[in-house]
C-alpha cells in the first residue's frame, strides 16, 4: 500500500469502483470496511447499495438523484477521514465453522477435474500444502485450522464468504486458482484461491482449489434454522471464522442437527478495533480463539 | 388464473428488480430490458413494479382462465391469440379460454408480456423477480414449466383501452449486429494498450454460453500488462484481488472470451473487469442472440448520461400518451 493511489473509476452510469489496493491486506480490508460503514452511516440519497469487498468496494447510485461527481467528492473525504482506524470499532461474531477435510463428494470433485488443473498428479490438498512449503497436507491442514480468518467479502453468490486469514504476513497461504473454472463444485465445499478461503453456498461453477467440506450451511433460503432468521445468507463482512476439522461422525451429526433445524453455530459476539489485529496478528488470533472456546 | 400449456424455452417472472442486497452476493435480477419491461407494463395500465414474464427465443402457450388485458413488447417473438396474428406493442384484450402463443423469434431474443394487474407472486426481498441460480423470487424461483397455474395481481393503476399503442421511435430495432456502448474503466490498465484498443475494433460473436448471468463472447485473445501478482491475488495475469462485479461489467478470464455480467451476475469474483456497459445498452445486449455480433463502443459518462436520459424522456412520454389515451 506504500505509494498506491486509490483509483476512483466508473462502472458505467450507476457505479463507482474504488480501488484501494492492488494487493491484499488486513490493514486495507479495513479500510474499506470503515470508508463503507461511514458512507452507510450518512444515509445519502440516492445510493442503491454498498459494497465492501477486499481491497477495494463499490456504489450503485441513482445519476438521476446523485451526481457521480459529488459521489466520488464525497467518498475521498471519507477515504481521508479512514487514513487513521482508531476511530473504528468492527461489530463482529467469532464463529465455529466444523470442516471435513478430505471427503468423499468433494474428492470426486478433485478427481472429475483433473485436466483443469495445474498438477494432475496430486490432489488440491496435496498440491497446495507443497506449493506453500508444508512437508504434509497434514500439516497443510493445521495451519489452515490453526488461526481464524477474517470475513473480508461476501460475494460471487449469495452468502459466499471470502476468508482471509489472522496471521503474520509470511505465514499467509497462497495458492492458484485452477487453470480453467470447474463446471461443479458441491455445495458447502471449502476452496482456497489466491490468498481467500472460502465455502461454496450452492452447487455450482468455480474455480477454487478445494479442500473439504463445511457441515453447516452459510446459506438457508427457506431460512429453517436459528442462524438465518434475519438473513437467508448467515456470513458478514468483519466476522472472525475458525474453520475447525471435524470426524466424519462429527459431520453426520452436525448434517442431522441441519436436516431437523435446530443447527446454531457455536459462536460469540465481539467487538474490536482495527488496530488489535494490526499490531499483533498471532496474539490476536490465539486471543479470539481463547474467547471462542474457553470464556 | 392463467394455465402454462406450454413453458417456453425459458419464461421467467420479472419486473424491475431487487435493490439493495448487493453486498450480500444477491444480483438484482430483473427484465434484461428495462425498456421493453416499463412500456409492456404502461400498456397494461400497471404501476411502475409491476411482474411480467421474461420470454426468451422460444415463446410459452398460455391459456387464460378469464378476461384479461395484456400488452407484448421487447424482441420480436410474434405472437399469436387461438391462433390469429396479433400486434406487439399495443394493448390487446383476451377473453377467458383465449389461447395466446407465439412464432419464432424474429428479431431480438427476449419479448416481454404483461397482464393487468401484473403477475401475482411472493414477494422476496422487495422483489418478484426469478434469481434462478438460487432458486429465490418469481415462480417457485425457477422457470415456468408445464402444468403451472399463474394469479393475476392488482398492480393496476389505469384502465388503458385496447388498441392503444406505441408507435415508431418508440419501439427499439434490434439487428444480428448490436452496437453496445460501454464506460472503460474498473482494472482495464491491466490490459495493454494494445489489447484495450483490439477489445474496441474486434466485431465478437455471442456464443452460446449467453444467459442472464451473462453473455460469454468469442473473439481473438486479449492481452495484460506483465506484473509479478500482487498478494492475494491468483497467478494468472487476468487475476486480481476479489472484488466486486458491477452489473454490466466485461471481464475476460485468462485474456480468452470475455463475459458480460447481466442482472442475474455474480456479484464479485477475481478476474479483472475492463468495461462496463452503460445502463441504457444494457436493455439491448439482453436482445443479442447466440452467433450474433457485438461491437464495443467507448463513451464518456457524459455520454452514457445523455443516452440515460434520452431513454428516461422516452418512457416518460410514452406514459404521457397512456394517460391522455
Amino acid at each position: 500500500m506504500t505509494d498506491f493511489t486509490t483509483r476512483y473509476s466508473y462502472g458505467g452510469d450507476e457505479f463507482i469502483f474504488v480501488e484501494l489496493s492492488e494487493e491484499m491486506t488486513l490493514e486495507v480490508n479495513f479500510q474499506a470496511m470503515a470508508i463503507t460503514k461511514k458512507l452507510r452511516e450518512q444515509q445519502m440519497p440516492g445510493i442503491l447499495d454498498i459494497c465492501p469487498s477486499n481491497a477495494s468496494y463499490m456504489v450503485r447510485y441513482n445519476p438521476d438523484v446523485l451526481p457521480a461527481a459529488e459521489l466520488i467528492d464525497e467518498l475521498k473525504r471519507l477515504e481521508s477521514s479512514a487514513q487513521n482506524l482508531d476511530d473504528i470499532v468492527i461489530n463482529s461474531r467469532l464463529v465455529d465453522v466444523p470442516v471435513l477435510f478430505e471427503d468423499p463428494w468433494t474428492h470426486d470433485a478433485v478427481m472429475q477435474f483433473r485436466d483443469r488443473h495445474q498438477d494432475p498428479e496430486s490432489t488440491d490438498l496435496e498440491y497446495a500444502a507443497r506449493i506453500n512449503g508444508y512437508e504434509s497436507k497434514e500439516a497443510f491442514i493445521e495451519a489452515v485450522t490453526g488461526s481464524p480468518f477474517l470475513v473480508s467479502m461476501i460475494g460471487f453468490v449469495p452468502g459466499l464468504p471470502f476468508c482471509f486469514q489472522i496471521v503474520p504476513r509470511e505465514k499467509q497461504i497462497e495458492v492458484p486458482k485452477y487453470v480453467r473454472p470447474r463446471t461443479f463444485t458441491p455445495e458447502r465445499c471449502f476452496g482456497f484461491g489466491g490468498g481467500f478461503s472460502v465455502v461454496y453456498p450452492v452447487q455450482g461453477a468455480g474455480g477454487y482449489q478445494m479442500f473439504g467440506i463445511s457441515a453447516s450451511p452459510v446459506f438457508d433460503k427457506e431460512q429453517k434454522l436459528p442462524d438465518f432468521q434475519d438473513s437467508i445468507v448467515f456470513p458478514r463482512q468483519g466476522d472472525i471464522f475458525r474453520y475447525r476439522g471435524i470426524t466424519r461422525e462429527e459431520y453426520d451429526d452436525v448434517r442431522a442437527d441441519v436436516e431437523a433445524g435446530t443447527f446454531a453455530y457455536h459462536k460469540k459476539d465481539f467487538t474490536f478495533r482495527p488496530d488489535d489485529v494490526l499490531k499483533d496478528p498471532a496474539g490476536f488470533s490465539e486471543m479470539v480463539l481463547g474467547r471462542l472456546y474457553h470464556d | 388464473m392463467i394455465n402454462v400449456l406450454k413453458p417456453g424455452l425459458q419464461t421467467t417472472v420479472q419486473d424491475d428488480g431487487r435493490v439493495g442486497y448487493y453486498e450480500t452476493g444477491m444480483p438484482p435480477s430483473g427484465a434484461v430490458d428495462q425498456y421493453s419491461y416499463a412500456v409492456a407494463n404502461m400498456l397494461a395500465g400497471n404501476k411502475k413494479g409491476a411482474a411480467v414474464l421474461e420470454i426468451t427465443y422460444m415463446g410459452p402457450a398460455l391459456e387464460f382462465q378469464e378476461d384479461a388485458v395484456i400488452a407484448i413488447t421487447g424482441g420480436v417473438i410474434p405472437p399469436q391469440i387461438n391462433e390469429a396474428p396479433v400486434p406487439m406493442w399495443e394493448t390487446l384484450e383476451v377473453k377467458k379460454g383465449d389461447v395466446l402463443t407465439f412464432d419464432f423469434v424474429k428479431q431480438g431474443a427476449r419479448a416481454y408480456l404483461a397482464a393487468a394487474g401484473g403477475i401475482d407472486v411472493p414477494v422476496i426481498m422487495d422483489s418478484r423477480s426469478t434469481y434462478t441460480l438460487c432458486g429465490i423470487g418469481g415462480f417457485d424461483g425457477r422457470a415456468l414449466q408445464e402444468g403451472d397455474v399463474l394469479s393475476i395481481g392488482n398492480m393496476q393503476e389505469k384502465e388503458v383501452k385496447p388498441g392503444t399503442r406505441v408507435t415508431g421511435e418508440y419501439i427499439p430495432e434490434f439487428s444480428a449486429n448490436h452496437e453496445i456502448r460501454v464506460i472503460i474503466g474498473l482494472c482495464s490498465y491491466r490490459l495493454t494498450e494494445e489489447s484495450k484498443q483490439r477489445f474496441l475494433d474486434i466485431e465478437w460473436t455471442v456464443t452460446p454460453e449467453a444467459n442472464r448471468v451473462g453473455y460469454r463472447l468469442k473473439g481473438e485473445r486479449l492481452d495484460f500488462v506483465p506484473r509479478e501478482q500482487p498478494f492475494g491475488a491468483g497467478s494468472n495475469p487476468s487475476n486480481v484481488v476479489d472484488l466486486g462485479y458491477p452489473i454490466g461489467s466485461i471481464q475476460v478470464p485468462d485474456g480468452i472470451e470475455p463475459i458480460a455480467l447481466l442482472n442475474d451476475a455474480v456479484t464479485g469474483g477475481g478476474y479483472a473487469p475492463v468495461a462496463t456497459i452503460i445502463s441504457t445498452d444494457l436493455n439491448r445486449i439482453g436482445q443479442a442472440k447466440t452467433n450474433e455480433k457485438i461491437k464495443f463502443i467507448s463513451v464518456t459518462l457524459e455520454e452514457a448520461l445523455e443516452a440515460r436520459q434520452q431513454n428516461n424522456r422516452k418512457l416518460a412520454e410514452v406514459k404521457q400518451m397512456m394517460q391522455s389515451s
